[in-house]
C-alpha cells in the first residue's frame, strides 16, 4: 500500500502538564511550576500574542545501559500553556530556576497597577 | 531520559493521567493499589526504577525540596525517602487573589523494596534540578562475570 499520501501527523509529541501555583498581587501575577529534571538549558519559555508557553525536557543523567523496571513518570517533557490577559506586561516577564522549580513574575502594566483616582468636588 | 522508558508513552496516557488526577482532586476518588506498597496516583514524588548491569538507580522526581530535609534511609531491604516540602504561596488576603493550588506540600514518604542482590551498606544520593537520584550498587558476587575456560 502506498502510504506516501497519508497527511502526516501534526499533533504535539506527548507531555506531563506540570503542577502549578498561581498568585496574583497588586505587582503582577507569579507562577511557580514544578518541572522536576528540567536545568536551565532544557528549558523553553515563549510568549506569542497572549499565549505563553513552558515547555521543558527533562534530562536524568542516567546511567548507561540502564533498563525499566519500573515508571511513574513515562513522559520526558512537559508542557503547558497559560492565556495572559492584556493588563500584563510580557516584556518584562522574569523566570528562575531552582531545584527543578520554575517561578514566573509578569508584572502588570504601568496603566494597569491599582491607583487611586482623585474626586473632585465641583 | 532514556528511551526505553519513554516508550511507553502515549499522547493518549499522558492527557487520561491528568483528566484522572483532576477528578481525584475534584471527588476525592483514590484508584486501589495494586501492590502491597504501591501508592495512589500521584503520589510524591514519582518514582522510577532501573536497572544497571552494576547498580539498581532509583530517580525520584521531588522538586523544590532542600536537599538537607531530604532523608533517605535503609531498612532490612526497605528503601524509604521521607521528607517535607513547605508551601511558599502567600495566604490569600484582599491584596492576593489565589488562583491555581495543583503543587503538593507538606510531608511524604515513600517505600521501595530492594532486590536481594543489592549491597545497601553502599547507597549513594544525589539530588539536582528536582531529581533525587539514589544509586544502590549490586553485591559483587551477583554481578555478571565472565568466566575464563583453562585448557586442560
Amino acid at each position: 500500500m502506498d502510504m506516501s499520501n497519508t497527511p502526516t501527523k501534526t499533533a504535539e509529541a506527548p507531555a506531563i502538564v506540570p503542577a502549578v501555583d498561581v498568585f496574583e498581587n497588586e505587582n503582577g501575577i507569579t507562577l511557580k511550576a514544578d518541572l522536576p529534571g528540567v536545568s536551565k538549558e532544557g528549558l523553553n519559555l515563549r510568549v506569542e500574542g497572549d499565549q505563553l508557553a513552558i515547555e521543558g525536557r527533562v534530562t536524568l543523567g542516567e546511567a548507561a545501559g540502564l533498563e525499566p523496571v519500573y515508571a511513574e513518570v513515562r513522559v520526558a517533557q512537559y508542557r503547558r500553556s497559560f492565556t495572559l490577559s492584556r493588563d500584563l506586561d510580557t516584556e518584562k516577564i522574569e523566570a528562575s530556576m531552582k531545584n527543578g522549580v520554575l517561578t514566573l513574575h509578569i508584572p502588570k502594566a504601568e496603566q494597569a497597577k491599582p491607583r487611586r483616582i482623585p474626586v473632585s468636588v465641583s | 531520559m532514556y528511551p526505553s522508558l519513554t516508550r511507553y508513552s502515549g499522547d493518549l496516557f499522558a492527557g487520561l493521567d491528568a483528566l484522572q488526577r483532576e477528578l481525584d482532586q475534584a471527588f476525592g476518588l483514590r484508584s486501589w493499589p495494586s501492590s502491597i506498597r504501591a501508592a495512589n496516583r500521584g503520589a510524591f514524588p514519582s518514582l522510577n526504577v532501573g536497572r544497571t548491569q552494576d547498580a539498581v538507580e532509583i530517580y525520584a522526581f521531588a522538586p523544590g525540596i532542600d536537599p538537607a530535609k531530604l532523608e533517605v534511609s535503609v531498612d532490612r531491604g526497605l528503601l524509604t525517602i521521607s521528607g517535607e516540602r513547605v508551601a511558599d504561596l502567600p495566604q490569600a488576603s484582599d491584596k492576593v487573589n489565589v488562583y491555581a493550588v495543583e503543587r503538593f506540600d507538606g510531608s511524604f514518604r515513600r517505600v521501595i523494596s530492594l532486590p536481594e542482590d543489592v549491597d545497601a551498606s553502599r547507597v549513594d544520593a544525589k539530588y539536582r534540578d528536582g531529581i533525587l537520584r539514589i544509586s544502590v550498587p549490586k553485591l559483587e558476587k551477583s554481578k555478571p562475570r565472565r568466566i575464563d575456560v583453562a585448557v586442560a
